[in-house]
């Protein structure tokens, strides 16, 4: 075991306990699942499925739209009642396929369960694309796009990242004690796809007893067990490389440039549905936590299920003020709980009214809070006032592109100065300046 | 297009705060220095209190008075100058007069800050600037010291010399160090010494700066490399001359320079954004305090070592900008 981390980053209130122990519960299915043809970075996928058609569950209901795009399954049987624009969680209404459940849930296909060992690395990669896996980190990354690097890339060292540092989320966490063969056989064949010598599982220090029951199993694997001191955000992509590998993924680079292929931990479980028995990702492990829930645990829930739906069943103490989809570092809030689940949703938290308060704003006191925080190295209030006088260039010369937008900077600030809001301002503005000259 | 009833907030995350704002770390502050008002309370009786009290109601009241004046937000409940208002105090001779209190007040929080735009644009620190602004205009006043007399707070003040002045002179007339330069003096330690109100005490001065550093209020940077390069520098000329110059303990003790380190040369909006370049303000600040203690014509150089390093800050922090995370050495920013 290891124990190294990255150099700035903060500690926000953890308030994993309310639900880190409480084993997950299958999620009824809602009376109607929208399921959104866009889950996925790359182009969405296209519907291939009309009104009034009956689908089996696991059918391809949209097809995947070039090499960086996935297709898209009906997480039920059902009836498929429209295909229009609805509410997104990015915000947007967009195109979704609309799903009435028959109550049988019985899969279009049968499939046998199969060795991995027989398939080629072709196979594999084929069926974890037709099986639509996706990062669940939260970046929704098609995973077949990651495990093929172009030529002349290799992969040495694969890591697994359990690292949790959204508060209140721990999907991560159950899904390594509840599914814990299942993520280990992804890793051996994450290890057979990326043919990396090296084998990584990254947690913090609040999961030891999860380090402890998966200790035995690694070592006869020879997967090692990297513990990093629980801070945020430890679980992103270019810090959690630096702390158990000492590497720095270049300024526009990727991760494979330095040889790593980082996966989460819900990823690797689906890698195994995927390849072994050719299952689609319809399902995944969600948080549903926050001060409003009354009864906070994790859900095994359908891809396209409303956060209504969801948070009907956990139960709210009052009216929710405030509801995010993902952790509150860097999730995003909802307009409508009309949203449904996505693949790459890792929380659902509903906040009250008095859960909201945010620091009056007022003047930079340059204390440097933010610089130390800032896992990136860059001085966010210097960007961010440059930001704010649409001083692009010198936004730019400061580095505001290689911002990861964890939000650190906000959340120390004294003067409660929304820098990483101005910051992701000027990202846009410096990429939509490129691409109009 | 239907809403969803009731409304739900929406902003752009992160939706946490640490919780610690601009009154939190000020209220820290002023709580970090309270040992000390107590032990200039307890040495120097009640003028001490009197010029605490002043200043602190005194800036207070003028940065509520300038803002209403200039039709800016009132600020004042987020301790700001209430915390210049102590620092200035901390500043002054125990026993000066009302009216210099008052006006020193005045001198930070006018002249200081709110010329610049308030809380956060001033170049200087403003307690230096109105101390420095005093010791030229009322040179007299201004090095008029009371020694301290523990427990008799209705005492006659008794005229003293602080250690520092006391070795400039000796120093001039004869060519070597008085008698108190030349041991180590360990009970300037509790405050037992001649001096601005509030810089005799190093102990209370401590207690409160660990406290400050505990709440990450500030970083040891700046402490570190200012008391270090002191410590170093008096350290040589000491083995060079133990009988011209005075070793590293005298140095620490005897004048502002815990005051100086911990309180004033940390001070948020004039020093330097990022851990290098608060090492390098710092090390400026105790290479121009040694300099001038020892061959400048005041015998403290504490106020305007930092003054000095205040002026360098913004070019600090333009020519120490850190490297990004993931960027080569050659990879370029400004």
């Amino acid at each position: 075991m290891k124990r190294r981390s990255f150099p700035g980053g903060t500690h926000p209130p953890q308030h994993k306990s309310a639900t880190a122990d409480t084993p997950s519960e299958i999620c009824p299915l809602p009376p109607e699942l929208v399921i959104p043809l866009a889950q996925h970075v790359g182009a969405p996928a296209v519907a291939c499925v009309n009104a009034g058609q009956r689908v089996g569950r696991g059918q391809v209901v949209g097809k995947p739209n070039g090499f960086v795009s996935v297709p898209v399954h009906a997480s039920t049987s059902g009836l498929v009642v429209a295909v229009e624009s609805r509410p997104h969680p990015c915000g947007a209404e967009l195109p979704a396929v609309i799903l009435q459940p028959d109550g049988d849930d019985v899969w279009a296909e049968e499939y046998l369960t199969q060795s991995f060992h027989v398939l080629t690395t072709e196979t594999m990669l084929e069926r974890i694309r037709e099986a639509g896996v996706v990062g669940m980190g939260g970046a929704a990354f098609p995973t077949h796009v990651k495990l093929d690097p172009p030529h002349g890339k290799t992969i040495d060292t694969a890591i697994v990242n359990a690292v949790e540092c959204e508060p209140w989320v721990t999907a991560d966490r159950r899904v390594l004690l509840e599914q814990r063969d299942k993520v280990l056989t992804g890793l051996e064949v994450l290890q057979k796809i990326s043919g990396a010598r090296q084998m990584w599982i990254g947690l913090e220090d609040n999961q030891t007893d999860v380090a402890a029951l998966l200790a035995p199993h690694c070592k006869q694997r020879g997967v090692g067990i990297a513990i990093m001191p629980a801070k945020y955000p430890q679980g992103a992509e270019r810090q959690i490389i630096y702390a158990i590998t000492g590497r720095r993924v270049p300024t526009r680079g990727l991760p494979m440039d330095v040889g790593v292929l980082v996966q989460n931990v819900g990823t690797v479980a689906a890698l195994t549905d995927a390849v072994t028995r050719a299952r689609p990702l319809i399902e995944r492990m969600v948080t549903i936590s926050g001060p409003d829930v009354a009864r906070p645990r994790n859900l095994r829930v359908r891809i396209g299920t409303p956060v209504a739906h969801l948070l009907k069943h956990c139960g709210l103490r009052e009216e929710a003020a405030k509801v995010l989809l993902g952790g509150p570092m860097m999730g995003t809030a909802q307009h409508t709980l009309a949203v449904p689940v996505l693949r790459g949703t890792s929380g659902v938290l509903a906040f009250r009214r008095q859960d909201i308060t945010a620091p009056a704003v007022g003047s930079c006191l340059r204390c440097g809070r933010c610089v130390a925080a800032c896992p990136m190295h860059l001085l966010p209030t210097f960007i961010a006032d440059y930001a704010r006088r649409d001083a692009l260039d010198l936004a730019e010369r400061f580095a505001a592109r290689n911002c990861i937008e964890c939000g650190s900077c906000s959340f120390v600030c004294p003067a409660g100065i929304p820098l990483v809001q101005s910051i992701r301002y000027a990202k846009g503005a410096i990429l939509a300046r490129r691409r109009s000259t | 297009m239907e809403f969803s009833k009731p409304l739900l907030t929406v902003s752009p995350s992160p939706h946490l705060h640490s919780g610690m704002t601009t009154s939190g770390m000020m209220g820290t502050v002023i709580l970090a220095l309270l040992p000390a008002c107590f032990v200039a309370v307890y040495l120097f009786g009640l003028p001490a209190l009197q010029v605490l009290l002043i200043c602190v109601f005194s800036a207070a009241a003028m940065e509520v008075l300038w803002q209403k004046a200039t039709g800016r937000r009132v600020t004042v409940t987020d301790g700001s100058a209430a915390v210049t208002g102590l620092l200035v105090a901390f500043n002054l001779p125990p026993s000066s007069p009302w009216w210099l209190a008052l006006l020193g007040a005045l001198l930070a929080i006018v002249v200081g800050k709110q010329v610049f735009g308030g809380l956060g644009h001033n170049p200087f620190n403003p307690a230096l600037v109105s101390r420095i602004v005093l010791l030229v205009s009322f040179p007299t006043i201004m090095t008029h010291w009371s020694a301290p007399q523990p427990g008799r707070f209705f005492a006659d003040a008794v005229t003293a010399a602080t250690p520092l002045s006391e070795m400039q002179t000796t120093v001039t007339l004869t060519g070597s160090l008085p008698q108190n330069a030349t041991g180590f003096p360990t009970g300037y330690l509790l405050g037992n010494m001649a001096g601005c109100l509030g810089e005799v005490s190093a102990l209370a001065l401590l207690f409160g700066a660990l406290f400050l550093l505990w709440r990450r209020v500030i970083s040891w940077h700046i402490p570190v490399s200012y008391l270090g390069t002191v410590i170093i520098l008096s350290s040589l000329f000491w083995v060079i001359d133990p009988s011209r110059y005075p070793n590293p303990v005298f140095h620490l003790l005897s004048g502002g320079l815990m005051l100086g380190a911990f309180y004033m040369a940390t001070d948020l909006v004039t020093s330097p954004l990022t851990g290098r370049g608060m090492l390098l303000y710092g090390c400026g600040c105790g290479l121009f305090t040694v300099l001038i203690r020892l061959f400048g014509s005041y015998p403290e150089g504490v106020a305007f070592s930092i003054l000095l390093m205040n002026a360098a800050t913004p070019l600090i922090d333009r020519y120490l900008v850190p490297r990004p995370f993931g960027m080569s050495r050659t990879g370029g920013l400004p």
